[in-house]
């Protein structure tokens, strides 16, 4: 109760400042619309904002599961094979070093200006995340569960089955965590190159036209779309993986 | 009863480039336990982790008992996995083995070692010396003649240790135990053999008479205890 109370505090803290530039510099609505108008824009709109939220959606959930996947794969054959590891691992790096949007436009030349192009997007930026914290994890597995593991006669399969991947299982849900908040950021960069639906898209086009109100509003969706999706995220994952795999530090 | 396999170990242990313990002649017998007490790093663990088959870097040179597959073990840190119930955990050698577990024996373990109602739990729901039991009762469920103890019970308050020293001498009757401790009363309780390891030799200490789990305020034990105490405190 008290931390719904200090969160809407915050949410009119941030609007009153809003306000307060509008009244002090009276800027034109097509620089800064007020607050009100832009409520008005997310009504009026809302059939179009939901149509192209629907799409941004779906980019951001396909690129999330599919990066997740991926990362999750990618993190078990590096921390089981020293040999992949020691060619892979630099080029992992290496590709780190290329900005993801800078990508964007050759994502698009390849995968179209569908979904394809956003969903890829929304993925390598994610991946890299996911599959390093997962790795991460699956090679600071405490050492005596190792240790025990040998002991016990178990071969390298099921030490990876029973032991590695379950104690590892909390890293991989800090790596989704992460991957909530980047997943949006990688889509709308593939809509911003090239596309004919989506949030990303109608912003571009809202700024263009001088629709700085409906700008705003695809903003503020998508904005509120990110919150959603993260907190959903932390609640999969403190449930299904942390109070399971870690109880002791959840 | 088919009678446990001794441990023996002749020769000399480095690790990382460096002689740890030189021209060692280590004998653990059949049926017995011994205690094998030192100073910190002498190589204690790393005699123990060498029968158990852990290969860490450690290198020898020299004869070692072949005893593969016949050891269970259990440390200081319980290795309790935590998203697994207690009987699980208990549970746990047979799923790393790929073979299907015995869960009514499991149960049974477990209330032998006194946690037949907690089955159900998991590990961070117990106190510290019932996890230790549970430990206990993973090593039982093994079921293997040789049982390497590495300061099993060191983390303990003292009350509960001395009731796992008692715990533990009853269920590993038969069995050629192995255990490392850093505490004399410990040696001398439970000791069929007390041994103190230094970088040069091997020194054996004669126990009190008498059946282990030897009581707490014998006369012998205590005066054996302080002997070996003044004996380990020369040493560092």
């Amino acid at each position: 109760m008290k931390q719904l109370a200090v969160t809407c505090a915050s949410i009119f803290l941030g609007l009153a400042l809003w306000q307060g530039v509008i009244w002090a510099t009276d800027l034109p609505r097509f620089i800064l619309p007020a607050p009100a108008l832009v409520a008005q824009t997310i009504w009026e709109s809302r059939a179009l904002l939901a149509e192209n939220a629907l799409v941004t959606i779906s980019e951001v959930v396909l690129g999330l599961i599919l990066g997740a996947a991926l990362g999750f794969g990618s993190g078990i054959v590096l921390a089981t094979s020293p040999r992949v590891r020691a060619l892979v691992q630099p080029l992992l790096v290496f590709s780190q070093a290329v900005p993801v949007f800078a990508l964007a436009p050759i994502l698009t030349l390849w995968f179209g200006y569908g979904l394809g192009s956003k969903i890829a997007m929304a993925l390598l930026i994610i991946y890299f995340p996911v599959t390093s914290s997962f790795f991460d994890a699956l090679m600071r597995v405490p050492k005596n569960w190792l240790d025990m593991g040998h002991v016990m006669s178990a071969n390298r399969a099921r030490l990876l089955w029973h032991i590695r991947v379950p104690a590892a299982l909390p890293g991989f849900a800090s790596g989704l965590r992460l991957a909530a908040v980047y997943a949006p950021i990688g889509a709308i960069i593939g809509e911003w190159v090239g596309a004919s639906k989506g949030l990303g898209y109608l912003m571009l086009l809202a700024n263009g036209r001088a629709k700085t109100d409906l700008m705003f509003a695809a903003l503020i969706v998508l904005a509120v779309f990110t919150l959603i999706l993260h907190a959903g995220v932390s609640a999969f994952v403190k449930h299904w993986i942390e109070r399971r795999f870690a109880p002791d530090q959840h | 009863m088919k009678i446990a396999p001794g441990l023996n170990f002749r020769g000399s242990i480095g690790w990382k480039d460096r002689v740890l313990l030189r021209d060692l002649d280590f004998a653990a017998r059949p049926g017995e336990w011994t205690c094998l007490l030192g100073a910190s790093g002498v190589g204690k663990s790393t005699l123990l982790r060498l029968f158990a088959g852990l290969d860490d870097g450690i290198q020898f040179d020299g004869t070692l008992s072949d005893v593969s597959g016949q050891v269970a073990m259990m440390a200081q840190s319980d290795a309790l996995l935590p998203w697994l119930t207690v009987l699980d955990n208990v549970l746990i050698g047979a799923r790393l083995r790929g073979e299907t577990a015995d869960r009514s024996r499991g149960q049974d373990l477990l209330i032998d070692v006194g946690l037949g109602d907690h089955s159900h739990k998991r590990p961070h729901e117990l106190s510290g010396g019932q996890r230790q039991r549970v430990a206990l009762a993973r090593v039982l469920m093994e079921d293997r003649p040789i049982v390497l103890l590495d300061e099993p019970f060191s983390a303990l308050d003292a009350l509960t240790r001395s009731q796992m020293q008692d715990l533990a001498a009853g269920v590993l009757r038969g069995k050629t135990v192995l255990m490392v401790t850093h505490d004399p009363n410990e040696a001398v309780r439970l000791g069929h053999r007390i041994i103190i390891l230094t970088q040069q030799s091997l020194e054996a200490i004669e126990p009190p008479t008498g059946d282990i789990p030897r009581g707490i305020e014998a006369e012998d034990v205590l005066r054996i205890q302080a002997g070996l105490l003044q004996k380990l405190r020369t040493q560092i």
